[in-house]
């Protein structure tokens, strides 16, 4: 297993303020969307991020490719400090990071032509492609599958699968070492999804791209990542390889998730043991004291309450955070 | 599970047909043949799943029998028969009665379904006095709570008076529910009921829904995207594409041996939770249709991995639903009922 790590974030902490306003607009309370999350991001794979609606992944996402700064914590790229950087140096960054995102209605402009899409990367970081800007673009049209003639259509002319090609050829423009793609496939119906994922997959062994790959869908997780975090209210409870999560997991909630996804077999479906929580995801304003899970959990117990479990590695490359873990 | 031994057992009353539905929308830019000769039958106690992709007619189906596709912007034509009553014959005043009191719905957004700037009680109560005008408030208020607590509201006395916004999705999705099923009707249709929720909260919500249906004796339309959600639920299938039903069958025979290549296709592409991602994905090439311009022919030919070996028919001629010989499924496709069966069992081993 190779330990180049191109993307490191340590105990990354952003707050949004929340809640009622006093006198002269002083917000009270505070959305603790990502509380201290650490991360590892190898060379050429794919770390999975799942998590319910609410539990800040596309906050991380956003920390992660500095469209939002951290409030502390830092974020390593290539092992260097880019938590702060500004600038030109920001700018560079950008070059090597990019972002797709979930819904390719609204993150295409539909008053620009796909090509003048494409190339708005290039035009803002003032690179001159060698061949020339639109031999660049229909170079990166025929990477993600859409027709390269199509380069003076626009958005609305595509079908939702090909106007998430076009997210994607735009985020290849800069020649990134890293895409971040937030959600990419859960807009898409499910025989579109199959083939965004296997493109993705497909460009990241022909370009040697690292993912970060967010998805609340634990199947299409499963299907493109080498690792997997999971994520509740702001913070990573269980991390580790995808195949040995998938297959063990240790955390009550990663195993409540796992057993909530509805097994698309009838013959198996009939004797499939659901877990159903109770109760709701609790305000992230105001999060339970100690575990943040405990209010849901089976398990929990007064030590949940009175103490935070620290994400702790349990061996093999596995991190947890929890008091009682489920059985092996 | 027994709901679906009980009721594939007891051979059983049809609580809805429809037969030979249409629907076509006139839009500035041409007509839209949203659903096209659709017929199917709903079997009282039993689920039945519609399965298709965005623009595959699904909830216009479902909208149809509702009759809320307003006559100015849409053309249905058709029978719709609940309780041998003919919807689509009837006025907007009688249809009314039979919307809610025998027929309900349950839409894929909860927030845009609850009213704002009413309490959820109020919401609950004026489903149930829409048909009970005789009924007073304090009655109506009773009726509310009591539905609350059916469909699993905690502390439901004081959740009674607070606003939509108060709630999280998955207890607005619960009180949906609760105002569709206030006046006990017998034919349930949910929309993606699920789709809109986080996934534990999605195994809650059908929970109830199976729940709900073994105490009430409902029939329930399910319509989803999600295979899973049909496996786990429905007792028979309608698979949807390009407005056209194109299997009908029950949910084993689906899952074990699918006699469509689009239903073999999508069987295919489902992802699962044991599987990793060596291998290359399964994927339908091509896009969905056009509803404005639909190929001819088949609408699923320009997709369709067999349609090249039957030469010219899948692009000239539209196939009919037609039983398909050794199964109890139904299958629009020109394919030989021999090639058929192969495909669905080459679907066996790729699947799962």
């Amino acid at each position: 297993m190779s330990t180049d790590i191109v993307l490191e974030g340590h105990n990354l902490t952003r707050f949004f303020p929340a809640g009622s306003t006093r006198w002269l607009g002083r917000s009270t309370g505070h959305v603790q969307a990502v509380d201290d999350v650490s991360f590892q991001l190898r060379r050429g794979t794919t770390l999975g991020i799942v998590g319910e609606s609410g539990c800040g992944k596309s906050t991380l996402a956003r920390v992660m490719t500095r469209l939002l700064e951290a409030d502390s914590g830092s974020l390593l790229l290539d092992g260097e400090d880019v938590t702060r950087i500004r600038g030109k140096s920001l700018r560079n960054l950008r070059r090597r990071v990019q972002i797709v995102f979930q819904d390719p209605y609204s993150s295409l402009n539909p008053r620009h032509s796909v090509g003048h899409i494409i190339s708005t990367p290039m035009r803002l970081q003032g690179i001159e492609p060698a061949q020339g800007v639109k031999s660049r673009v229909q170079e990166l049209m025929e990477i993600v599958g859409l027709n390269p003639e199509h380069f003076n259509r626009f958005p609305h002319e595509f079908s939702g699968g090909q106007r998430q090609r076009i997210g994607i050829a735009r985020a290849l423009a800069l020649d990134p070492d890293i895409v971040v793609a937030d959600e990419p496939v859960s807009a898409l119906d499910v025989s579109i999804q199959a083939q965004i994922l296997n493109l993705m997959r497909r460009l990241q062994s022909e370009l040697g791209l690292s993912y970060v790959f967010i998805a609340h869908d634990l199947s299409v997780v499963r299907r493109i990542s080498d690792d997997v975090a999971v994520m509740y209210l702001g913070k990573i409870v269980e991390s580790g390889p995808a195949e040995s999560l998938y297959a063990a997991p240790r955390h009550p909630y990663t195993k409540t998730l796992l057993s909530a996804v509805p097994v698309a077999d009838p013959v198996r479906a009939k004797d499939h043991k659901r877990i159903i929580l109770s109760g709701e995801v609790p305000s992230p304003i105001d999060p339970p004291s100690g575990c943040r899970f405990r209010t849901r959990c089976w398990k929990a117990q007064d030590v949940c309450a009175s103490t935070e479990p620290p994400l702790d590695e349990i061996g093999s490359d596995r991190r947890l955070a929890c008091h009682f873990p489920e059985e092996v | 599970m027994n709901s679906k031994e009980t009721s594939s057992a007891t051979t059983s009353e049809i609580v809805l047909s429809v037969q030979d539905l249409s629907v076509v929308f006139d839009t500035p830019d041409g007509a839209v043949r949203a659903v096209s000769n659709v017929s199917f039958d709903l079997r009282a106690g039993s689920t039945l799943g519609i399965v298709g992709e965005s623009g595959s007619g699904k909830s216009v189906t479902a909208s149809s029998i509702m009759r809320l596709n307003t006559a100015t912007s849409a053309a249905t034509t058709g029978q719709i028969f609940v309780g041998g009553i003919d919807l689509l014959a009837l006025s907007e005043e009688d249809v009314r009665k039979v919307r809610g009191s025998q027929v309900a719905m349950v839409f894929q957004d909860p927030m845009s379904a609850l009213n704002p700037y009413y309490t959820i009680g109020d919401q609950i109560a004026e489903a149930f006095l829409a048909h009970h005008p005789k009924a007073s408030k304090s009655e109506a208020r009773a009726v509310s709570l009591d539905m609350l607590t059916k469909v699993g509201i905690p502390n439901p006395s004081r959740r009674i008076d607070e606003f939509p916004h108060q709630l999280s999705g998955g207890m607005r999705q619960r009180i949906v529910i609760a105002i569709a099923l206030v006046n006990n009707p017998r034919i349930l249709i949910a929309d993606e009921p699920t789709t809109a929720l986080d996934v534990t909260v999605q195994a809650q919500i059908l929970e109830l829904m199976m729940e709900l249906q073994r105490s009430e004796g409902m029939s329930i339309i399910l319509i989803t995207h999600d295979l899973g959600v049909v496996a786990e639920t429905a007792d028979d299938v309608l698979v949807m594409y390009g407005g056209r039903i194109v299997e009908r069958t029950d949910v084993y025979s689906l899952f074990d041996h699918p006699a469509h290549p689009y239903s073999w296709g999508l069987l295919r592409s489902v992802l699962s939770l044991s599987e990793s991602g060596e291998n290359e994905l399964f994927a339908i090439s091509g896009t969905p249709p056009s509803m404005i311009s639909p190929p001819s022919g088949c609408a699923f030919h320009p997709r369709c991995a067999f349609a090249a070996s039957m030469g010219e028919k899948c692009s000239s001629d539209v196939p009919v639903l037609s039983p398909v010989a050794g199964t109890s499924s139904e299958s629009a496709c020109h394919l030989t009922d021999a090639i058929k069966i192969e495909l669905s069992t080459s679907s066996a081993q790729g699947s799962v």
